[in-house]
């Protein structure tokens, strides 16, 4: 890559990640395999963006491309204006993976001051912060913990915190809470929804639970595999501030309904 | 029925009791007896006792206490009264060392059994239980040797041993400088660093992990038997020869544990990095040396026996004339072998106490390694 895109920056002045006939393919053994084909997509500053589809449709990948853990192949994108590696490089991103990665000779405080020593924090920045990001995920009293004396849920919400600990505007999620159950996987969309809205950061959400994607998101991208694209792009049109029984309305259920039509669609084109 | 099935040891114990009371005297016909009346009488009433109360059930504690003071009283009796008649022990006297030997098993699982409240008794008993074990190993050589009276050149006995460790400290002591201060030392901390070195410059360089590697693994295979000499060629006589044969002992477990270990951390933990925009030493000091580090103390441990072997061997093939192989070599063709042996121990309790500081070590530094951890 390299080379700076030129994008319609005048019409989208507030777009954060900028796709344009973004395609990859990784060249493996049986041949080359599509991971993604003409992605088009926009995300604009303080958008909830989910990515949904089936395993092997390309979502993990988009996010990898716009974390720069990836390359695509064909296409344009940008992140922030500039091209993947200058944003990672200016580190305008914080990532969540599906499993918290946190390191077990760590404590929480530690792990939390991770990304904060590397990028030169002070102290006492990095006292403060901690204690501030930990309070946001609920947290507080945990951070002399090490990863491996607290629950499943409690750790991804550690991991939570670490990527939120510096200020990256943009928030980068892998199917965070796919490993953990459905009680605490509601507590904690609950709690990122909440979180979302103080912090009025723009959120890049992959998952495969229809439920948690229109519960959560301004926006929904479904996708489909083989070749991986997006099929359909919902823009949700419930209020933003949602309790958890919102889930039981009409409203809701026509939004979930439109997403299955558009995975089952993705899938019909295969057979 | 049930307490005897219970103390099987007691029971055949106190069988065995009887057998050595048909089959007296203790020693052959020729030797004088040293064992007087009141002395035989003893020794069976505390055999005999202690096993008939090993039937009963007492608080636990005080068995086991009954348990270990009959048994080895015994056993001192038995084996004191040897003296001046080595060779010259009958089968009642096996009888009756295999009698307490069985006893103190009985002991040994009483405590076994046993789980204390306070911390500091559950600390003891840690202690206690090998201790008993490793004293039954020295007692049964200790009444063998002496009591059947097995040539000193084969097997000492282990009083001999002892005494023979008392009566040349100084000697030892100098050994022990020459070898384990100067050349296991020397080579295990410059081995073990060139190594660690070696293995930081292969992770960054391609062609020193692709070409250096291979040859490693050929020349970890290379015999010490025929390496050490060329050392001591190079290096003339004295320690450095042998610190060099234990540097190129020690620098490939190092090199190859290593370079594995920078390669155990996780594609997640990696990518974390990477998302941080961080630099190459930032991630190797705060990611992946720490996840190495289970791999490398296991090459420090490796290390700590191999460095040892390494340095005594060598001293075989040239030498100044102080250093543990040194000595083990010239005294056994002196026939000393009470000396041999009294350096094989001391090569056991250093060898054992290096090996346990490196493991201590691993414990404060691992903890958070699923095996270490809660202990």
């Amino acid at each position: 890559m390299g080379a700076f895109y030129k994008m319609p920056m005048n019409e989208h002045s507030s777009s954060v990640v900028s796709a344009r006939k973004l395609g990859l393919t990784f060249e493996t053994s049986d041949g080359p395999v599509h991971a993604l084909s003409n992605v088009d997509l926009e995300v604009r500053k303080g958008d909830f963006v989910s990515f949904i589809g089936p395993s092997g449709c390309g979502k993990t990948t988009f996010l990898r491309v716009i974390a720069d853990l990836e390359k695509n192949t064909t296409g344009e994108i940008s992140v922030n204006g500039m091209t993947p590696e200058e944003a990672r490089k200016s580190r305008s991103y914080g990532y969540v993976f599906q499993a918290p990665a946190l390191y077990p000779w760590r404590t929480i405080d530690k792990n939390i001051a991770l990304p904060l020593e590397i990028m030169g924090y002070s102290a006492a920045e990095r006292a403060q912060r901690i204690e501030r990001t930990l309070d946001l995920v609920n947290l507080s009293g945990f951070g002399k913990k090490y990863p491996w004396q607290l629950s499943g849920g409690m750790q991804q919400r550690a991991s939570i915190a670490r990527a939120l600990a510096f200020d990256a505007d943009l928030l980068l999620m892998d199917e965070p809470f796919g490993a953990l159950d459905e009680i605490v996987r509601d507590h904690l969309n609950e709690q990122l929804l909440k979180l979302w809205s103080r912090t009025e950061k723009t959120i890049c959400f992959v998952t495969h639970s229809i439920p948690e994607a229109v519960y959560l998101s301004t926006r929904i991208v479904v996708m489909s595999p083989r070749p991986g694209r997006v099929t359909d792009i919902i823009e949700s049109t419930l209020p933003k501030e949602r309790p958890l029984d919102i889930r039981e309305t009409p409203e809701f259920l026509e939004i979930a309904h439109r997403v299955r039509e558009g995975l089952r669609a993705g899938h019909s084109y295969e057979e | 029925m049930n307490a005897i099935f219970r103390s099987w040891q007691g029971a055949l114990a106190f069988l065995l009791c009887l057998a050595a009371l048909i089959s007296l005297p203790l020693l052959t016909a020729d030797a004088p007896s040293p064992f007087s009346i009141g002395t035989l009488a003893l020794i069976f009433a505390l055999t005999i006792g202690t096993a008939l109360i090993s039937f009963t059930s007492p608080p636990a504690p005080l068995l086991a206490a009954i348990l270990f003071v009959g048994p080895h009283l015994a056993t001192w009796f038995l084996i004191s009264g040897l003296a001046g008649y080595e060779g010259k022990a009958t089968m009642a006297f096996f009888l009756l060392i295999a009698a307490c030997w069985l006893l103190a098993w009985r002991c040994v699982a009483v405590l076994s059994d046993m789980h204390p409240k306070l911390k500091g008794g559950d600390t003891f008993l840690r202690l206690l239980i090998p201790a008993i074990f490793g004293a039954w190993i020295l007692i049964l050589w200790e009444a063998i040797t002496r009591g059947a009276g097995i040539p000193f050149i084969l097997l000492p006995p282990p009083s001999a041993i002892g005494a023979r460790i008392a009566g040349s400290v100084a000697t030892l002591w100098a050994d022990v400088q020459q070898t384990i201060f100067k050349a296991v030392l020397f080579g295990y901390i410059v081995g073990c660093a060139s190594g660690f070195i070696v293995a930081i410059l292969a992770d960054r360089i391609a062609f020193l992990r692709r070409g250096l590697l291979p040859i490693g693994n050929m020349v970890s295979a290379l015999p010490i038997i025929g390496v050490a000499p060329i050392m001591v060629m190079w290096f003339g006589f004295d320690w450095q020869s042998k610190a060099a044969v234990v540097i190129i002992m020690t620098f490939f477990p190092m090199l190859v544990n290593t370079v594995a270990g920078l390669g155990a951390a996780g594609a997640m933990e990696q990518d974390l990095m990477r998302s941080y925009a961080s630099d190459y030493w930032q991630t190797l000091i705060k990611l992946r040396l720490p996840a190495a580090m289970p791999f490398i103390f296991n090459a420090l441990k490796i290390n700590s026996t191999l460095a040892l072997i390494g340095a005594i061997v060598a001293e075989f093939f040239g030498t100044p004339i102080v250093g543990m192989g040194f000595r083990i070599s010239t005294e056994i063709g002196r026939m000393n072998v009470d000396m041999v042996w009294a350096e094989i121990a001391v090569a056991a309790v250093v060898g054992s106490f290096f090996y346990g500081v490196v493991a201590l070590a691993e414990r404060a530094t691992t903890f958070w390694h699923p095996s270490n951890r809660g202990g």
